[in-house]
């Protein structure tokens, strides 16, 4: 066996995938988690996981159009050799999971069931009832539980990751921790160090996302050196169920098994949704968008149903906007088959059996498809090259960011039940790359500088001594000032954004992380002490939080997630043909003006001083399928794509079709 | 009696009364705390009120209450503590639905059988080491590309799923009479490793819980999780396995996802008898 060790931060899907794989590949593994391993994060996710399958294949798809439609779906801000690369995965690793019993839902005959998904016309999704996550979380759990009992992965649960170790070189070479019971801070020495620590809805206060969904971890990093990219891309799920602690997630696959969004057409009809008839119901996805129906892209139905309640006044709900997502017309027994992990959850919190009456729902932050900023190799086929050892390296070397706190693979805007399949299909891809990158170096985590790993452990004791006594008379409570980043976060920066309001909220956000740093604490013991604990990762918020906002001010368009009214692209509004026509060449000049400026990810350095982020930008690589206008629902759609296609042909710039 | 309608008698206040304990081994106290009534409230968010106010009933200034929590929608196990005298999740515990019960005040309990880490936080390592013993995995070759697993009927599905959405929360196994807790203290002389060792061994006699159980009868069902049966019974039928059982059925009564863990227990209850006959024949 090899003398190699990884630490790997982070117990959800993709820190599990990782762990798993490198053990196989012969790596002793230290896996740090927050959270016994079996509860993190990824147990939420709901719908099901994407691949092209035999089904879909016959009709048509392959992995080339589920690349094609992630990017399509991202409005061409992924990076496309990644996501090429995990398309083509995608069905390798639906059979891993078979084979790791997943209890993925069946046909009659007994082969995988799938279910259609937003942002696609084909049923590529797999599904376990409606805990897909929770059941795909399980059986790697159980592999690395497997893994643990022969040696191979010492677990550290309930252990919080303070930062990185660097050397002198500023390589990585482990990473300092603190073990939440008993507060003991200690290095974990490496020889590369992968962080799997997910998204960051809690800078919004409440969103889907479990509590320890910080995105402290990733800060750490980023306060260390790493870049953050794409902050402000933030995808607020359409469909949630609003709640004083949590709002909760109503998984997109209750539209993909049929479910219908609707609101009375008159404004705050009182009769009870079952005594309103068809003609007075107002299917607005439906009628607004015929193709996709219920199944748009989320950031489009986020819109929308934001739209109906705040522009359009028809929120169900008079004191609380909502809209009906409506199941009753599906029989109950395929209901139950289906969706009944997600029933039971509105039932059990809402008192209500959305069997009989429709769900009242509203959106909520959800996902980062921004995160670390991490590296990758494109081979000559397009994908990326197995086994290099920078693939989803960080700019600090050694340090690997893989899963949601990546940045690559969802661009502007991820689909539904890609989110599993890039977590799991980037804890595989990245084990051959680490093992080439430790085999490459001279010194390994045997032979660090004893200086070094104390130094870095010291540096974390100071801060947190310094938290627990350094504050004496100030009356700053960490849990109201998260409470206040989180209004103000969720004003400015989730479906519609404005400059001004952006700008306000940037100037109001540094007072409160100012605040923040001064925090007194009700706890000061040095036994399980959750206050330090959280006032530690509140800090740390800040840092995501302004490049959030940093990067939302700068980006003036509207991007998947991205939304700014004041610089949107016009729907066309002439009748006559030739008028049109002209107008179709000046909006296809315009996109390509703003492609131009604006189709590049936002790349932050933090400085340490000012406490800032500093922006630059960095280009997309489109070099397999090139850009083209997403036109789910404008008018004039058909010829902007006539006009556009044209222009395609001009510039001899066909897209690629598949190779297989 | 009048049923307490919510919308028109909205109490004032929400008395919570917490069991409290500053760490392994301490005595535990009793504290109340007094907040402001709002609807639609559950327990996680009644204590993290309690976590921002950090004061008694009586203004006393304290440290805040410590628990586990997660997803908040009760998929990952994390905030069971007992609440009224009941192990359930916390964050699906909804005060309207509990001042209905008891108008007076909430009780908030660490569970009962592990041991308490400070407050309503406990040790439940016990519970992730029983799905050890058990050998709750499929034993793959590899995680290479190997093509689909087998073909799976939708009945076993079907009878696979409910199993495979045990959360280990621990509430099985707080009500099980046969599930004792164990706390055991370091020594002096002895280094973590040995002490380790020491609690492992402890736990390995004793009994395993349902939960466990449950899991080796749904790996025991699985087409390539079957290749390791055997092993999974002998693990049900030493020291701390299935006999310990003794048929209370309070598991089955507890359990927030309604998993049949009786119906397990039973068909471990058949499948160890058989392979115990067996291998008397095979010696």
């Amino acid at each position: 066996m090899s003398n190699q060790r990884v630490v790997v931060v982070g117990g959800g899907l993709a820190g599990l995938a990782s762990a798993m794989k490198l053990a196989e590949l012969g790596v002793a593994v230290d896996l740090l988690s927050l959270t016994p391993v079996k509860r993190s994060h990824s147990v939420c996710a709901q719908g099901g996981i994407n691949s092209c399958n035999d089904q879909t294949r016959q009709l048509g798809d392959n992995e080339w159009k589920h690349f094609d439609d992630t990017v399509y779906g991202g409005d061409f801000l992924n990076h496309q050799p990644p996501v090429k690369e995990m398309a083509y995965w995608a069905p390798k690793v639906i059979e891993l999971m078979d084979r790791l019993g997943v209890p993925f839902n069946r046909t009659g005959e007994g082969f995988l069931d799938r279910r259609r998904f937003g942002g696609t016309l084909y049923k590529r999704t797999a599904f376990a009832g409606a805990t897909t996550g929770q059941q795909l979380l399980y059986a790697l759990d159980e592999q690395v539980r497997r893994r643990e009992s022969e040696g191979l992965i010492r677990k550290f649960e309930f252990w919080d990751f303070l930062g990185p170790i660097q050397d002198e070189t500023g390589r990585c070479r482990g990473v300092v921790a603190q073990d939440m019971v008993s507060m003991e801070i200690r290095a974990f020495p490496a020889d590369a160090a992968v962080v799997a620590t997910g998204g960051c809805g809690l800078v919004y206060g409440r969103s889907t996302m479990s509590v320890f969904c910080t995105g402290s971890a990733a800060s750490r990093c980023f306060q260390a050196g790493a870049k953050y990219a794409n902050g402000e891309f933030i995808q607020v799920h359409p469909t949630a169920i609003p709640g004083s602690d949590k709002l909760r997630l109503m998984s997109e696959s209750a539209r993909g098994e049929g479910g219908r969004v609707w609101v009375p057409r008159k404004p705050h009809d009182s009769r009870a949704p079952r005594d309103i008839p068809a003609s007075d119901r107002y299917y607005f996805l439906e009628e607004r968008y015929p193709e996709y129906g219920n199944l748009v892209p989320r950031d489009i139905a986020t819109r929308e149903i934001f739209d109906i309640c705040v522009n359009d006044g028809l929120s169900v709900d008079t004191e609380r906007m909502c809209v009906y997502l409506d199941l009753t017309h599906i029989p109950k027994a395929e209901l139950d088959r289906k969706l009944g992990g997600i029933l039971e959850i509105y039932e059990k919190f809402q008192g209500v059996d959305p069997r009989i009456e429709p769900m009242r729902i509203f959106p909520a932050v959800h996902y980062s498809m921004g995160g670390l900023w991490a590296d990758y190799v494109k081979s000559a086929d397009g994908g990326l090259e197995a086994g290099a050892p920078a693939n989803h390296m960080t700019n600090i070397e050694g340090l690997y960011a893989i899963g949601e706190c990546d940045y690559h693979y969802h661009g502007a805007n991820r689909l539904g039940a890609n989110s599993l399949l890039s977590c799991i299909f980037t804890g595989l891809f990245t084990g051959p790359s680490i093992v080439n990158y430790i085999d490459n170096q001279s010194g390994g985590h045997a032979d660090i500088d004893a200086a070094t790993l104390s130094g870095a452990v010291s540096k974390q004791q100071e801060r947190h001594d310094s938290l627990l006594t350094g504050n004496p008379g100030s009356d700053e409570n960490p849990y109201l000032i998260h409470q206040e980043l989180g209004d103000i976060m969720t004003r400015a920066a989730t479906v519609v954004r404005r400059n001004d309001q952006l700008t306000d909220a940037i100037e109001k956000v540094n007072e409160l992380h100012d605040r923040a740093m001064k925090v007194n604490l009700s706890d000061t013991g040095s036994w399980s002490n959750q206050n330090v604990i959280f006032a530690k990762s509140l800090q740390d918020m800040f840092p995501i939080a302004k490049s959030i906002l940093g990067g939302a001010l700068r980006r003036d368009e509207c991007r998947g997630a991205h939304f700014k009214p004041d610089f949107q692209k016009p729907s066309l509004t002439a009748e006559d043909p030739a008028a049109r026509r002209k107008q179709a060449e000046e909006w296809c000049d315009a996109f390509e003006k703003n492609n131009d400026k604006y189709l590049k990810s936002t790349i932050a350095d933090y400085d340490n001083a000012s406490m800032q982020p500093q922006f630059s930008y960095e280009d997309v690589d489109t070099s397999l399928q090139p850009p083209r206008p997403r036109l789910y629902g404008l008018v004039g759609a058909d010829i902007i794509e006539e006009v556009w296609k044209e222009r395609a042909e001009t510039k001899n710039q066909q897209p690629q079709m598949a190779s297989s | 009696m009048i049923a307490l309608d919510p919308a028109a008698n909205r109490p004032q206040f929400i008395n919570v009364r917490v069991k409290r304990q500053d760490g392994p081994g301490q005595e535990p106290y009793w504290q109340l705390f007094k907040i402001d009534y709002e609807p639609e409230l559950n327990v996680i968010s009644v204590l993290q009120r309690i976590a921002a106010l950090s004061k008694t009933s009586d203004g006393k200034k304290v440290t805040p209450v410590v628990w586990d929590c997660g997803c908040l929608e009760e998929v990952c196990g994390a905030c069971t503590m007992q609440i009224n005298g009941r192990v359930r999740q916390s964050c699906s515990a909804l005060v309207d639905q509990l001042l209905k019960d008891n108008a007076d005040e909430i009780v908030l309990e660490p569970m009962s059988k592990f041991p308490v880490l400070r407050d309503l936080m406990v040790d439940r390592r016990r519970l992730f080491k029983a799905l050890e013993k058990v050998k709750a995995w499929v034993p793959v070759d590899s995680y290479y590309n190997m093509g689909p697993g087998e073909r799976q009927l939708r009945a076993t599905q079907e009878q696979n799923y409910p199993l495979s959405q045990c959360m280990s929360c621990g509430c099985c196994v707080d009500a099980c009479p046969q599930y004792n807790k164990i706390e055991l203290e370091r020594k002096k002389d002895e280094t973590e490793e040995e002490f380790k060792k020491r609690e492992e061994k402890a736990w390995d006699k004793a009994f395993v819980g349902p939960h466990a159980i449950s899991q080796a009868m749904l790996f025991n069902n699985h087409p390539t999780g079957k290749s390791i049966a055997g092993e999974r019974l002998d693990a049900l039928t030493a020291p701390g396995g299935i006999q310990a059982c003794g048929n209370a059925q309070n598991c089955v009564a507890v359990c927030p996802k309604e998993i049949p863990l009786t119906t397990s227990i039973a068909r471990a209850g058949r499948a160890t008898t058989i392979h115990t006959i067996k291998k008397w024949f095979e010696k």
